[in-house]
């Protein structure tokens, strides 16, 4: 108790940067992932295929290694100097992303075909159809797979703590320098993220509870 | 308006009121090795109330889904009021914002109200405001006689008053025609009739109508003309009282004999 209680700062610190990483991260994934969801299921191939292709690559690459390329390599491009807490929520959001937008895309599936005909036959467009009947719908079908994401993502932020990112991850490293055992300190931005893990598993619940679909 | 009341049973096909509306022309489709639409001619003229009967797997309901393109033809051509489908696109979207659709298995979206049901089309495609929508979509529901339901979701309505509700969001939209694809095939006895009357109003209405349906009474009571289909063809296209009566093709006496008789 006393490492939590003598290094309150830090803890508070670290885990206010989790959240923030954590956010801002899940916000671009679910935007990102929604569209990129959506354009796996258009009618138009090329949007297919550029879908396709941005889940295979990011999805099929390493979290470290898309955090390698935007920490060591964005800095090379001569572009807009970003600090490293920014290019970590881009790295988590565009990895998330291929996630979010897989897990949409079974929820999608779910939705029986005949929603979809009558969305078109009352002449909605693709966009249309999409945010009104098949998105709603389908978010609701996938509410705890989806969950889980976010839950991965949250554990992901601690990858960050790698490349200079404060957060939580990051808190054993700087308290070893108080001299403080690592392994309490680790056990308690354990048992911190489980507390946050399982508001997110009771935000599920109510979710779950509040948008159910009868058919 | 009704030269079919005056002119009974014997002639054929030229019981025609208006306007050609809705022209099919020389369409195939297949599906993998099955020729499911062959060579397919039909006219559909403005204000007139076509059934399309046929056994199962005749092609009736392809036909009546390839009107708004929720199937897609191999060759031919159908056109609506002038203009030929679309390819997939805003266009499309605008044709079929003209032509409504009753479905089997009536599809309202689970996930909204009734009234929500049948106000999302004027709302987002017609762009009524909202207070104009519900209203509009009120007065329908009234119409078709469940305007006490609302506010409920689909899934806690009759599968007859799902049906009528699937008709309110059709009529919502103001459509040029109505297809109707066995709108009463998968409700239980006792809610048929609530649907068929609904639908017989709508007939008496001037309402263009495309009926794929088994329900014989229906066709005998409000169609101004009957299609049979078998095996991706039309067979015979007649008054409901010369098709009853006199069927010319043996495929349509045999269709007829089996389910005539019970």
């Amino acid at each position: 108790m006393d490492t939590l209680l003598n290094n309150l700062d830090v803890f508070v610190d670290g885990f206010a940067l989790t959240l923030q990483v954590f956010l801002w991260a899940a916000l671009f994934a679910l935007i990102l992932g929604t569209i990129v969801g959506a354009m796996r299921v258009s009618p138009v191939a090329p949007m297919r295929w550029v879908g396709t292709g941005y889940v295979n690559l990011v999805r099929n690459t390493p979290l470290t290694l898309i955090m390698f390329f935007f920490a060591f390599g964005y800095p090379k491009l001569d572009l807009p100097t970003v600090s490293y807490t920014t290019l970590a929520i881009f790295a988590l959001g565009l990895y998330t992303a291929t996630y979010v937008a897989e897990t949409l895309r079974a929820g999608i599936n779910t939705v029986p075909l005949g929603q979809a005909e009558a969305a078109r036959a009352i002449g909605l467009t693709f966009g249309q159809s999409m945010s009104h009947i098949l998105l709603p719908q389908a978010f609701r079908a996938v509410i705890p797979p989806m969950m889980s994401v976010f839950i991965a993502l949250l554990k992901n932020t601690t990858v960050a703590a790698g490349f200079s990112v404060a957060e939580a991850g990051y808190i054993r490293a700087n308290l070893s320098e108080r001299g403080e055992p690592a392994i309490v300190v680790l056990l308690w931005v354990a048992l911190i993220f489980i507390l946050l893990v399982a508001v997110l598993s009771f935000v599920q619940r109510v979710l779950e509870n509040r948008l159910k679909v009868l058919r | 308006m009704e030269p079919s009341d005056s002119s009974p049973a014997t002639s054929n096909i030229t019981v025609r009121r208006g306007e050609p509306l809705v022209v099919v022309k020389d369409i195939n489709k297949h599906y993998g090795e099955l020729h499911v639409l062959k060579n397919i001619n039909a006219v559909v003229n403005r204000g007139e109330v076509v059934v399309v009967i046929g056994p199962s797997g005749s092609g009736k309901s392809t036909l009546c889904r390839a009107i708004n393109r929720l199937e897609t033809i191999d060759d031919g051509v159908i056109t609506i009021d002038g203009v030929k489908l679309p390819e997939e696109g805003k266009e499309l979207a605008h044709l079929r914002a003209d032509v409504g659709m009753v479905f089997q298995a009536f599809n309202l979206f689970a996930h909204k109200t009734v009234l929500d049901n049948v106000t999302l089309g004027p709302i987002k495609v017609r762009g009524l405001s909202k207070a104009d929508a519900e209203k509009k979509g009120l007065a329908l529901l009234e119409r078709v006689g469940v305007a006490n339901q609302a506010h409920k979701m689909p899934s806690q309505l009759s599968g007859g008053q799902q049906q009528r509700v699937a008709i309110a969001r059709a009529l919502a939209m103001e459509p040029k025609l109505i297809l109707l694809d066995e709108p009463t095939s998968a409700l239980d006895p006792e809610m048929i009739n609530e649907v068929l009357e609904v639908m017989v109003d709508l007939a008496n209405e001037g309402m263009t109508m495309i009926v794929v349906t088994h329900e014989m009474g229906f066709a005998r009571k409000a169609a101004d003309r009957v299609i049979f289909m078998a095996d991706g063809e039309i067979v015979e296209e007649t008054s409901p009282e010369e098709f009853f009566t006199n069927p010319q093709s043996t495929r349509a006496q045999d269709f007829l004999s089996k389910i005539l008789d019970h």
